[in-house]
């Protein structure tokens, strides 16, 4: 995967900024995106292309359950959110519906990495190399059972 | 093993869990509402199309249904929501559905307790983040997402990743003027917005046995502003006698075991406990009530699953007896049940007296839906649960989180007031 960072240099980003209250009666998942950062970034989605990654800091996700909130970031073309920390419901919502990855990365690389900075992720090394900057991070490997949800493709393709 | 544990592993077949262990558990009970209901269809729509036929749920009798987010209909596509989830729960049989205008309905926190929907030592998932409410009943009760909750429909299991457990031990009786609401803020201001991220935070000591299992669920209901996964409270007299008003006698109880471990102890004084607030745009951001009485606001909302129980609205109407608001105010109890006791009781007279005004149970503007969003810098103090940026309306607009004492006083005065400072 490769893709350039948005980056939002903060903690606790909550599903209410991710995706607003107001639109939770929406099920389109193409409407859906349009209204995804609006509580914290209303150039977002004339900004995001597909294959984008978001940078993050910790608790990314806390708050409301909404499904929307990945659903939004996914279907805006963001294909993986690199933070500190996630909460939980959006943590499990990203890998069971499999809209995009959720990776944990360190303080050093949350410095480190830049807005626009174009990067590549493997999950099959946990290796994030920063092409603009030249570097090589590594990612908190996923524990053993979200590996194989993830490389099902879903919960539902996943196998018990 | 913890409660916690105990719960999980009955629930995953095994003899025993620990931290760490992710585990299938089968689930007893399962919600959605008017949001999460349709966003669960939207899922199964898209299975379909990948060719997987969907007529029939695994439990028809194990999953109920609310109408509480944007009822009544706040436009539409809200209107064409409910209409959704009416023909879902006809489609596959599903009997429990509390619908607005007929009889009982509510906030689905609410009637989990109110109509006993979950039991003691049960497996409880919701689609909503504040599921982990029903954990005051002893069960294990934990918010989803579209996709979970829809493979629980079809499965009757999920994955867990059975959580360390946070023990709040709380020693003695909170004082007259102190609220739950105020306990569950203390604790949030010190552990912080991911203090207990995965986790389950258990309550008990003097203080929980001494409290009536309605506060007990505001304490658990904000646990999810932690982090937490679940909230939970063993089962008591109290709770059992809570559960025997409301007809249910039978059920399998489970308790931690003598020697159950606990990742971290805290331990509070209930006698020195005092109103506390939430200041935006966080609910970790706590100060002491009394520190904000220069605070001047626009608003007060009394309501939603935090804070629109009976025990709530009476704390209120202790408040606003002989007195009027001096804001605009808007009380809205959290299910029928509790709006009809309200009036039966002459708290309804008290609120109106008052100058409230008095609405249908709803999430409502909670969670910036509708009946009652801010405009932009306007300043509220609410009874509710979140104050992050937009989330009761503009995006400018600030919520002061706070008891529904705290509240009330402050309608009176127009400023944030701690209820002891009330002429």
């Amino acid at each position: 995967m490769k893709g350039s960072v948005i980056k939002y240099e903060r903690d606790n980003i909550d599903t209410d900024v991710i995706l607003p209250g107001p639109y939770l009666k929406i099920h389109d998942y193409a409407e859906l995106a349009t209204h995804a950062m609006e509580g914290l970034d209303k150039d977002f989605h004339k900004r995001v292309k597909p294959g984008d990654f978001i940078v993050a800091g910790r608790n990314f996700g806390c708050g409301s359950s909404r499904e929307h909130a990945p659903i939004a970031l996914s279907y805006s073309g963001i294909k993986a959110v690199l933070a500190l920390s996630f909460a939980r419901i959006f943590y499990r919502n990203a890998v069971d519906g499999a809209f995009l990855l959720p990776i944990e990365i360190d303080e050093g690389a949350y410095k480190d990495i830049s807005d626009t900075d174009l990067l590549e992720v493997d999950i099959s090394t946990n290796e994030i190399k920063n092409l603009t900057k030249n570097k090589i991070y590594k990612m908190k490997p996923f524990p053993e059972l979200i590996g194989k949800i993830i490389e099902a493709g879903g919960l539902f393709n996943y196998k018990p | 093993m913890n409660i916690t544990e105990k719960i999980l592993a009955r629930a995953s077949g095994k003899t025993q869990v620990s931290p760490g262990d992710v585990v299938f558990v089968n689930v007893d009970k399962v919600m959605v509402h008017d949001v999460s209901g349709p966003g669960v269809l939207a899922v199964f729509e898209k299975l379909r199309k990948k060719g997987m036929v969907i007529d029939k749920v695994w439990d028809p009798e194990r999953v109920w249904v609310a109408e509480d987010h944007f009822v009544p209909a706040a436009d539409k596509i809200s209107a064409q929501n409910v209409v959704l989830l009416t023909n879902f729960t006809k489609q596959f049989g599903i009997k429990r559905h509390f619908k607005y205008g007929m009889g009982q309905y509510g906030i689905c926190h609410t009637l989990s307790h109110e109509e006993a929907m979950v039991l003691p030592g049960e497996v409880y998932v919701g689609g909503d983040s504040h599921t982990n409410t029903t954990g005051a009943l002893g069960a294990f009760a934990a918010g989803l997402g579209h996709t979970d909750v829809a493979y629980v429909l079809l499965n009757g299991k999920i994955w867990f990743k059975v959580p360390e457990t946070l023990f709040f031990k709380i020693n003695g009786k909170l004082p007259d003027h102190v609220m739950a609401k105020d306990l569950i803020l203390k604790i949030i201001g010190d552990i912080g917005t991911d203090g207990a991220a995965y986790k389950t935070m258990q309550f008990g000591g003097t203080g929980i046995s001494e409290m009536s299992v309605e506060s007990r669920l505001t304490l658990t209901n904000m646990t999810t502003e932690a982090g937490a996964k679940s909230g939970i409270v063993e089962p008591d007299l109290k709770l059992r006698e809570y559960l025997a008003a409301r007809g249910v006698t039978k059920y399998d109880e489970v308790h931690g075991d003598t020697d159950a471990q606990y990742e971290k102890i805290y331990e509070y004084e209930g006698s020195e406990m005092e109103p506390i607030v939430a200041k935006p745009f966080s609910p970790e951001n706590t100060a002491v009530a009394r520190d904000l009485s220069s605070v001047e606001l626009d608003k007060a909302y009394i309501g939603s699953c935090t804070g629109a129980k009976l025990e709530d609205l009476q704390a209120v109407a202790k408040i606003l007896k002989g007195r009027t608001v001096k804001i605009r105010t808007e009380i809205l109890p959290a299910a029928m049940s509790i709006f009809r006791k309200a009036m039966d009781t002459g708290l309804l007279k008290i609120f109106m007296d008052a100058g409230v005004v008095v609405g249908p149970p709803t999430c409502g503007a909670c969670c910036g839906a509708h009946m009652g969003v801010l405009a932009k810098d306007e300043i509220c103090i609410s009874t509710t649960n979140r104050n992050f940026p937009g989330r009761m309306g503009h995006v400018e607009s600030q919520t002061y989180l706070a008891s529904p004492l705290v509240a009330a006083a402050s309608a009176v005065t127009g400023k944030i007031t701690d209820p002891r400072d009330l002429k």
